[in-house]
């Protein structure tokens, strides 16, 4: 890793490449290195209670971080550029489908791995991570409910992401009440016909795949069906690009569908099975999330403790005042509390837990609510700095925002925490 | 042809570094560890030779307690096809890694024996050059780029030196130590991290090897440099030529 830093720091400094590399020690590197250092060296650290295999998939991750994504986001950022080279970067090292079996080019890790690896690259990119994250749970639904032949056409493209995969649910007058989508398709023949439209979906129009909960039956969840449209389908159209607070390392377009035919060998499950897929995946989808706010949260706060260290008032670094050491305590404690809440329900959900959902619902709102507020107090301890986009703060901020909202709001968790509580014994 | 690379499990680059109270040493409990970076390079090469067609078999080679055993995994995560720990939790110098090496180079017979210059931690810069010296094979040191004959017998190695660039040639087998520019190591693959975990490692010790450790230097004692103490501020360009020369720095 040491000679990845020094090399880069080589190129930079040309002639005065001997002296550097015999100190070991060039600005670029020890930045790179402070860097590494802070993450892993700040409590709550977040290697606490990892065995060996662990800590190095978490080395890994954090090291391609580093090095491949920290240095671009704030430019994805504010050109709203979807790094589809990076993000095969990505995959050849096994990200594009950390839970997908081997037999297609998976990595065959578990949910708990895959925590961890989405909060140590979103440590550096939380928008870039959490489209890696929707990705790979598009390719982990189609790996767990595709048939043979959907898994052998679809999965080898996926998985080194030469081809990337949206989740289309939620639709324009469809949203927390997922159950009450009104796509429609409809059987002609060996095709189903799609109309309707699809709301808010990350990397539509750039997606290649887009697994589409669509209405084949009666109202409610057991009328809804999950297929497979391919991008060029003719009769699927994408509306404009969305203009948004946060996520713009990712484009967000709606889905258009008018008499788009699917062929039925599409169908990914069986039909009338769709609503539980999606919320079998979403499952997924929000430990990831919970992981991306992690590190999102995790890298503001490294930011904040090295800012208050530096800057200076009434005469002093305003880290002597203990009203900034408990507001850090307090954000770390908070911290700590969010991992290993999204850690243990990943765990049950690895272990197939059948209380898993709930367990994920809590962690998913704690999670994400607490790490917003990570980010926020994070942005308050630097003052006007924080506000500025010279300082990383408040990307982070804008980018987890979006995760109380997503996958299941703050009030969908707690809708199905406590209908779990109520439930009649 | 079969390569040997002696990697080491160090303090990580990144830790910060502590001296135990009783100044005996640097304080290793809870400190992050890794592979040493040189050694890295040293893999890294190895197994681009192997990527090559140039050669058939790399093999991994620690020494030092069982945990050191996780830098073997890291290194058939990049490609080694074997690990071999020689596993003591007694204190290693050069000399007796050396030894070690020559013992392990005397039955398996490699090729070629690739490694980091020297490890992070005590710098020492010894152990190429020792073994070299015990097994009577040429050695490279400082390597910034390693070019093997077409009929796999000799290498020419350019070599980073205080002039410029030397470039040796060596019949093999031969010993190289490394340099940081010799090569970028790669990221492991998830996959291949899982598939080094399943390799059946090599335990040797000292002893299977009759290898008496060399126990005849000592640390007396490991202290933090001194503190850096503030410079002056100069105004006009005839001060600091004033002052560099005061220091005799120019």
């Amino acid at each position: 890793m040491l000679g990845r830093i020094v090399k880069s720091s080589i190129q930079n400094n040309g002639g005065l490449n001997r002296i550097f590399t015999s100190s070991l020690s060039t600005n670029t590197s020890i930045s790179v290195i402070c860097n590494k250092r802070s993450f892993l060296n700040i409590v709550p650290d977040p290697s606490v209670g990892l065995n060996e295999d662990q800590k190095q998939i978490q080395q890994m991750a954090l090291d391609f971080a580093n090095d491949k994504l920290l240095p671009n986001a704030p430019k994805w950022d504010q050109e709203q550029f979807f790094p589809r080279e990076v993000m095969k970067e990505a995959a050849q090292l096994g990200f594009g489908g950390i839970y997908v079996k081997e037999d297609v080019g998976g990595s065959a890790l578990s949910r708990f791995d895959a925590a961890l690896i989405f909060e140590a690259l979103s440590s550096a990119d939380v928008s870039t991570t959490a489209f890696i994250s929707i990705h790979n749970m598009c390719a982990g639904l189609i790996d767990t409910y595709g048939n043979e032949e959907q898994r052998q056409k679809y999965l080898p493209d996926l998985v080194t992401m030469e081809k990337v995969a949206s989740y289309c649910l939620t639709e324009p007058g469809s949203g927390s009440d997922a159950a009450s989508l009104s796509t429609k398709a409809v059987r002609d023949g060996d095709h189903f016909v799609l109309n309707g439209s699809k709301a808010f979906i990350s990397g539509g129009g750039d997606s290649e795949v887009y697994l589409v909960m669509v209405r084949t039956g009666g109202p409610g969840p057991k009328g809804i069906s999950c297929l497979l449209v391919e991008k060029d389908t003719p009769g699927l159209s994408f509306g404009k690009k969305e203009e948004k607070l946060g996520w713009n390392s990712q484009p967000t377009r709606a889905l258009i569908f008018e008499d788009c035919r699917v062929p039925c060998a599409n169908l990914i499950g069986k039909e009338g099975q769709g609503f539980s897929i999606a919320m079998n995946a979403l499952n997924g989808g929000r430990i990831n999330i919970g992981a991306c706010s992690l590190g999102g949260a995790q890298a503001s706060l490294v930011a904040a403790r090295d800012h208050v260290k530096v800057r200076k008032q009434f005469g002093q670094s305003i880290s002597n005042f203990q009203a900034i050491q408990f507001k850090l305590a307090d954000l770390a404690t908070q911290l700590y509390a969010s991992r290993l809440m999204i850690r243990s329900a990943a765990q049950m959900l690895d272990e197939k837990d059948p209380q898993a959902h709930v367990y994920i619902a809590m962690a998913k709102l704690f999670a994400c609510d607490q790490a917003f507020k990570i980010c926020d107090e994070s942005l308050q301890l630097h003052g006007g700095y924080g506000y500025l986009k010279d300082y990383p703060v408040e990307r982070y901020l804008r980018d987890t925002r979006v995760h109380r909202i997503l996958e299941g709001s703050d009030a969908v968790m707690r809708l199905l925490t406590s209908r779990e509580m109520l439930k009649d014994l | 042809m079969k390569i040997f690379v002696p990697v080491k499990r160090v303090i990580d680059y990144a830790a910060k570094i502590r001296v135990r109270p009783d100044k005996s040493g640097v304080d290793t409990n809870g400190v992050r560890m890794s592979t040493n970076p040189f050694d890295e390079i040293a893999i890294e090469e190895a197994v681009r030779l192997k990527e090559k067609g140039i050669a058939k078999e790399v093999v991994a080679i620690t020494m030092g307690p069982k945990a050191s055993e996780e830098v073997l995994r890291s290194s058939l995560a990049i490609g080694a096809d074997q690990g071999v720990i020689v596993n003591t939790d007694k204190p290693l110098n050069p000399l007796s890694v050396a030894k070690l090496l020559q013992k392990l180079a005397e039955t398996e017979k490699p090729n070629l024996i690739i490694m980091g210059k020297q490890a992070i931690d005590d710098d020492c810069n010894q152990t190429a050059q020792m073994l070299a010296g015990l097994l009577k094979w040429p050695q490279a040191t400082f390597a910034s780029k390693i070019e093997i004959s077409e009929s796999k017998d000799s290498v020419k190695v350019t070599r980073e030196i205080d002039g410029g660039l030397e470039t040796l040639s060596m019949k093999l087998p031969a010993i190289i130590s490394c340099d940081l520019r010799l090569n970028e190591p790669r990221y492991a693959k998830l996959a291949n991290i899982m598939k080094a975990k399943k390799v059946q490692l090599t335990t040797k010790t000292p002893e299977d090897l009759g290898v008496q450790l060399n126990e005849n230097l000592k640390i007396v004692s490991v202290e933090e440099p001194a503190k850096r103490s503030g410079g002056s501020k100069v105004t006009t360009v005839d001060d600091i030529v004033a002052s560099l020369k005061k220091h005799s720095l120019i």
